[in-house]
């Protein structure tokens, strides 16, 4: 079985899974995990995105 | 040793006090974790935990394989190529399964066949993390 997606897509999926590990790998209370979570996922669709834009000036 | 320590005698028998379970639950909790993703969690009781860890390592792993990803095998070669088979090798039974079923030969021709190789390396480090959590809740350190 095989599949495509797209650059992005892939790089949601990484962030998806890895943010949801650190979450619960880095902190010891619900909380601090959902949070530290959520601000991992950020950090890396963010930093994709500023990447992605950054190449696309370098481009231009 | 640490057992004839954590040995009481109870009415002629000998019972095992917490010490000793935490002492051997620091040994199985990281090799369980280590072997399949979320199981040190599990023995432990960390159900929700276990499952999203477990959950996460599999996608990764299986999205890896999907995308026609490469799964090293032991080699003495190019620095690269060992560091992905220690990566790749903490996946623990995933790992031994993909080699024995001959899965992720990898494709050079497509792009996102590298993506899935790092996936692969990703989700067995993201494996190792998860049974290092599972090592600092046997010892203690982490609720």
């Amino acid at each position: 079985m095989t599949f495509e997606l797209s650059h992005f897509s892939a790089a949601v999926v990484f962030a998806a899974c890895a943010s949801t590990v650190f979450g619960i790998t880095q902190r010891n209370t619900t909380r601090d995990m959902l949070r530290y979570g959520a601000y991992c996922f950020a950090l890396f669709v963010g930093g994709v995105i500023v990447a992605s834009w950054a190449m696309w000036l370098l481009k231009h | 040793m640490a057992n004839a320590q954590n040995t009481t005698a109870v009415g002629g028998r000998t019972a095992k006090t917490p010490a000793a379970t935490t002492s051997t639950m620091t040994i199985l909790a990281p090799l369980a974790g280590w072997l399949l993703p979320g199981l040190g969690h599990f023995i432990q009781r960390r159900w929700i935990r276990g499952l999203l860890l477990m959950l996460a390592v599999f996608i990764m792993f299986f999205a890896g394989l999907g995308m026609q990803g490469r799964v090293y095998a032991f080699n003495t070669g190019d620095l690269l190529d060992i560091l992905g088979f220690v990566g790749d090798l903490g996946a623990g039974l995933l790992y031994f399964i993909a080699r024995a079923m001959d899965w992720g030969a990898g494709n050079i021709q497509r792009a996102v066949a590298d993506y899935g190789t790092k996936y692969i390396v990703v989700a067995g480090l993201l494996n190792i993390v998860s049974a290092a959590d599972a090592y600092h809740i046997a010892i203690g350190k982490k609720q």
